[in-house]
């Protein structure tokens, strides 16, 4: 199959990007997206010309590191894959495919199609684990978890921090992906120690490195390649809400 | 709570309480504006009632209050999350994602406002520092607030439009509007999302309806 791909090319963070057009004629369907940027990356570096730069680990779906937003969506046209999980059998022969980078100012573009997304590493410092000694592991019936709970907690901790949901949101929030972290451990026994303090400090830190709020919109739980739930946000707020209002002295 | 007003979810937090509190507003203003396909008479009392009564003159500082916050609220946060993307895409397709209520409603809100304005001008502004014929029901000298709508909707048909149009618009303000005041104050799961949804969609019809009804009662009854 043929394709015309439109890709953002920027060669480093402080120049200025634009679109650049490539037409590639040998693309079998059976191809994986990545796979295609690869093929069309050996055209290049045979051709003498810088290739593209893309993001790139696992491929198959579970580092988070390959998210590009294809044609006006994060992770292209299917719905909970990762952008190396998408093949080019989603696509027709003959189609136009803009790829762009995330955009946010939280994710500055380094190169090409990447961008940093160490904001999130920062979040995460800021409260996405637990310092409480709990122990070596006890007898499984002493602690009980609701079932419910740790389905929760699983559906939340599923989150591979790609950053999808940023792109999606047209207030470039990472509500999603903060409120997953927050939910994953409240609903837990050693996560609930710490659950007020972590609430109040990762929803300080995303506000801090520049992202935006939620306005419910559900695009992000859409486009989120693991359909991690709105609800999260919700239990986020809650935990927030209720950490503001009962915040005592340290 | 020293960051509450500012912080993302604090932020929200203001802007469901005071559309909360416009909700129940909106449900009290269609109760009684219902009363004009009753009659003069039953208007004319509860509007008499409602300009009159002491509890009711409290709450309408309050009520102006919140009003005010939740536009300045409104036009602060979408100003803020504008900036949070300085490079656009090229190309974003929403529609498979989201509502586009849900996407629009610092826009829907800006339609309602310039609503509300046209909507004081011709009622509130007059109400308050117009002068009123008045008329005597049950024994008490009160403003024909029912003439004066009357007159409006009946004498002027751009203004039946425009109200209809303001009714539309505060529908799908609402539809979205409702369901997601209570997501920011975190009143949402797998359970009470559905039911929430549900709800919203049945209040912005009732209110949309509601409200535009009044209009198109006056063109059919006056032929």
């Amino acid at each position: 199959m043929k394709v015309k791909l439109k890709i953002w090319r920027q060669p480093n963070a402080r120049s200025k990007g634009k679109f650049v057009d490539y037409d590639l004629d040998d693309i079998s369907p059976e191809m994986s997206f990545l796979e295609m940027l690869d093929a069309l990356n050996t055209r290049l570096i045979q051709q003498g010309d810088d290739p593209v730069a893309y993001e790139h680990d696992c491929r198959e779906g579970i580092c988070g590191s390959c998210g590009l937003f294809i044609n006006g969506r994060p992770h292209g046209p299917e719905r909970e894959v990762a952008t190396c999980q998408l093949h080019m059998r989603s696509f027709r022969d003959g189609d136009t495919i803009v790829v762009e980078p995330w955009r946010a100012k939280a994710f500055p573009v380094i190169k090409d199609l990447v961008v940093d997304r160490s904001a999130f590493e920062k979040i995460m410092d800021a409260g996405g684990f637990v310092s409480v000694d709990t122990g070596s592991a006890p007898e499984a019936n002493t602690t009980p978890v609701k079932k419910q709970n740790a389905e929760r907690a699983f559906d939340a901790g599923v989150c591979i921090g790609c950053g999808a949901c940023v792109a999606a949101c047209k207030n470039s929030s990472a509500s999603l992906f903060v409120a997953a972290k927050i939910s994953q451990l409240a609903l837990l026994p050693q996560g609930k120690a710490e659950a007020q303090r972590r609430a109040l400090n990762m929803v300080a830190r995303m506000e801090e490195l520049g992202f935006g709020s939620c306005t419910s919109t559900e695009a992000c739980e859409v486009e989120c390649p693991k359909s991690i739930s709105l609800d999260h946000i919700a239990r986020m707020n809650r935990e927030y809400l209720r950490a503001s209002f009962s915040e005592e002295k340290d | 709570m020293s960051h509450f007003l500012t912080s993302p979810v604090g932020k929200k937090f203001i802007m469901s309480i005071t559309g909360i509190f416009l909700m129940l507003f909106l449900i009290v203003h269609l109760t009684v504006n219902s009363l004009l396909m009753v009659g003069p008479d039953a208007f004319n009392s509860a509007a008499h009632f409602m300009t009159t009564n002491s509890f009711i003159m409290v709450l309408e500082p309050l009520l102006a209050l919140g009003f005010i916050i939740h536009i300045i609220y409104s036009a602060y946060l979408t100003m803020q999350n504008q900036r949070l993307r300085p490079v656009h895409y090229k190309k974003v397709d929403r529609w498979g994602s989201s509502t586009w209520p849900s996407r629009n409603m610092f826009i829907l809100g800006g339609l309602v406002l310039i609503f509300l304005v046209i909507h004081l001008s011709n009622f509130f502004w007059k109400v308050k520092f117009g002068d009123l014929d008045t008329v005597m029901v049950q024994g008490t000298q009160m403003h024909d607030l029912y003439g004066l709508v009357s007159a409006l909707f009946i004498n002027w048909w751009w203004y039946d439009l425009i109200y209809i149009l303001g009714a539309l618009f505060l529908a799908l303000h609402l539809s979205h509007g409702f369901w997601a005041a209570f997501q920011s104050l975190g009143w949402d799961n797998d359970l009470w999302r559905v039911r929430l949804k549900r709800i919203a969609y049945v209040f912005a019809v009732i209110m949309g309806v509601g409200f535009s009804s009044i209009p198109v009662y006056f063109l059919i009854t006056s032929g």
